[in-house]
């Protein structure tokens, strides 16, 4: 049984929308991050790149911004610019998450 | 491929990296009543290349499968193509992609029938689905007209919560033991949010599982709930025939654009047209070009980064600077409000909620 369970191929896993914060320097690389370790590191350079490109490009649009907000219907992203790095805030949303009053 | 003149036959593709599920859905999707043609692709990214080179009504698509989940396939899908109805297959009880998939836009979430019961359940949805004109009703786990939904729930005596959403604007039913409790919509609340929503001709609907502990701020009866929204809606329909035929002449409206550019705090509105750089500008501003290439490849990059990670779709990026304040919607090509940077991001966000209402008009 053993033996067959290492044969096994791995199920594919689907990937929860994390909960947390991360540090980024101007390079993108990762400083501090309360991101669950199971969220992939290609997803966390996919949206910090994302999010450096477009606080760059605004300053190139002449529009410095201080805070970008990425409104998905499943996720918000909040990036608050840092020197030319950023501090990221991941909050997903769901159906059954306490809502305003 | 469909023989010449069969041109109602409708198209399933079905998706899972289980070659042995392909097989037992395409036997079982044969006893579809329409007799829809069903092709198969093992991958995410293979199904996407077929809905590129071919024509389809739906998708049935596994939510686990490698390389690219389902959340991801269905995320382009319903950013790439809206009229294709869709369906997520999943051996997961979870609420959490249960709610993602929902808020994708998908017309169903179903977990893998595993009885006969459940497989005829299930042919019953499909074949409902794939009978559905696209431009009209609510979109749920089946196309009817909103006064319709209300109705079912009421008279099946249901407990829920419908949440329901037209373009920008979404609003929420409580409906406890077949009554209308309650209900808001942007600032609205209680009955003037509940006519409200049923004003709206088309959007989404999801039942949200029922809330016992909302106080009752309704007090009417359902019936009486739907005669007033449906006089509201004949109201509404004669002064709008009456509209600009007052005083002998018609009054021009203002262009969506000139009634955007009005709201308090605006400085400017930039709207991108299909092709590499056109645009439109109301109000000044003095770099449009520039402005209208970081719009534009902004909503590309964040289409892009929510493909990636399946967070659904994309509804709108804020952009807070010293100067001046923005906010992009993926409207038509792209379109992007700036505002002085003295107005708060929570008046930002409700004017902005104007602003789009105008636009989808």
């Amino acid at each position: 049984m053993g033996l067959l369970s290492f044969l096994k191929k791995p199920a594919p896993r689907l990937v929860s929308l994390p909960s947390g914060s991360l540090t980024v320097d101007r390079t993108g690389a990762v400083l501090a991050s309360t991101l669950p370790s199971s969220f992939p590191n290609e997803m966390v350079n996919a949206i910090v790149q994302h999010v450096l490109w477009a606080f760059r490009g605004a300053t190139e649009a002449q529009l410095p911004l201080a805070e970008l907000v990425i409104n998905y219907s499943s996720l918000k992203i909040t990036a608050r610019e840092l020197r030319g790095g950023a501090m990221l805030f991941l909050n997903p949303k769901t159906s059954h998450a306490p809502g305003k009053k | 491929m469909t023989p010449e003149g069969q041109t109602t036959r409708h198209r399933i593709l079905l998706v899972d990296d289980d070659p042995s599920l392909l097989e037992l859905y395409r036997q079982i999707f044969a006893q579809l009543p329409s007799s829809p043609e069903i092709l198969t692709a093992n991958s995410g990214s293979r199904a996407l290349a077929m809905l590129e080179a071919e024509r389809f009504r739906l998708l049935i698509c596994d939510l686990k499968m490698p390389k690219m989940d389902g959340l991801q396939v269905l995320s382009i899908v319903r950013r790439k193509y809206p009229e294709l109805r869709t369906v997520a297959l999943t051996a997961i009880p979870d609420e959490e992609f249960r709610s993602r998939v929902y808020s994708l836009g998908v017309d169903l979430f179903w977990h893998k029938p595993s009885t006969q019961q459940e497989t005829e359940m299930f042919l019953e949805c499909l074949e409902s689905l794939l009978g559905q004109e696209v431009d009209n009703g609510f979109r749920g786990v089946q196309s009817k007209s909103l006064v319709d939904i209300v109705q079912l729930e009421c008279l099946s005596q249901s407990s829920s919560v419908l949440r329901i959403a037209n373009g920008s604007l979404s609003g929420k039913i409580w409906i406890q033991d077949g009554e209308v409790v309650d209900a808001e919509a942007g600032e609205l609340a209680a009955e003037a949010a509940f006519l409200k929503i049923l004003s709206w001709r088309a959007g989404t609907f999801e039942t949200l599982p029922a809330d016992p502990a909302r106080q009752r701020a309704i007090f009417k009866s359902y019936n009486g709930l739907l005669l007033e929204s449906a006089q509201a809606m004949d109201e509404a329909r004669g002064e709008a025939a009456n509209n600009g035929h007052t005083n002998g002449a018609p009054a021009a409206p203002l262009s969506p654009f000139a009634q955007m550019s009005q709201i308090e705090g605006v400085e400017f509105v930039l709207a991108l047209k299909d092709g590499e750089s056109g645009h439109e500008v109301a109000r000044g501003l003095e770099n449009p070009e520039r402005m209208a290439a970081w719009t534009r490849q902004s909503l590309q990059h964040f289409h892009t980064l929510g493909d990636q990670l399946g967070a659904g779709r994309l509804e709108q990026i804020e952009g807070l600077g010293p100067q001046r304040n923005v906010t992009v919607a993926p409207r038509d090509a792209g379109l992007c409000v700036g505002w002085v940077h003295t107005v708060k991001p929570g008046e930002m966000r409700d004017r902005m909620k104007k602003a789009l209402e105008v636009w989808d008009c």
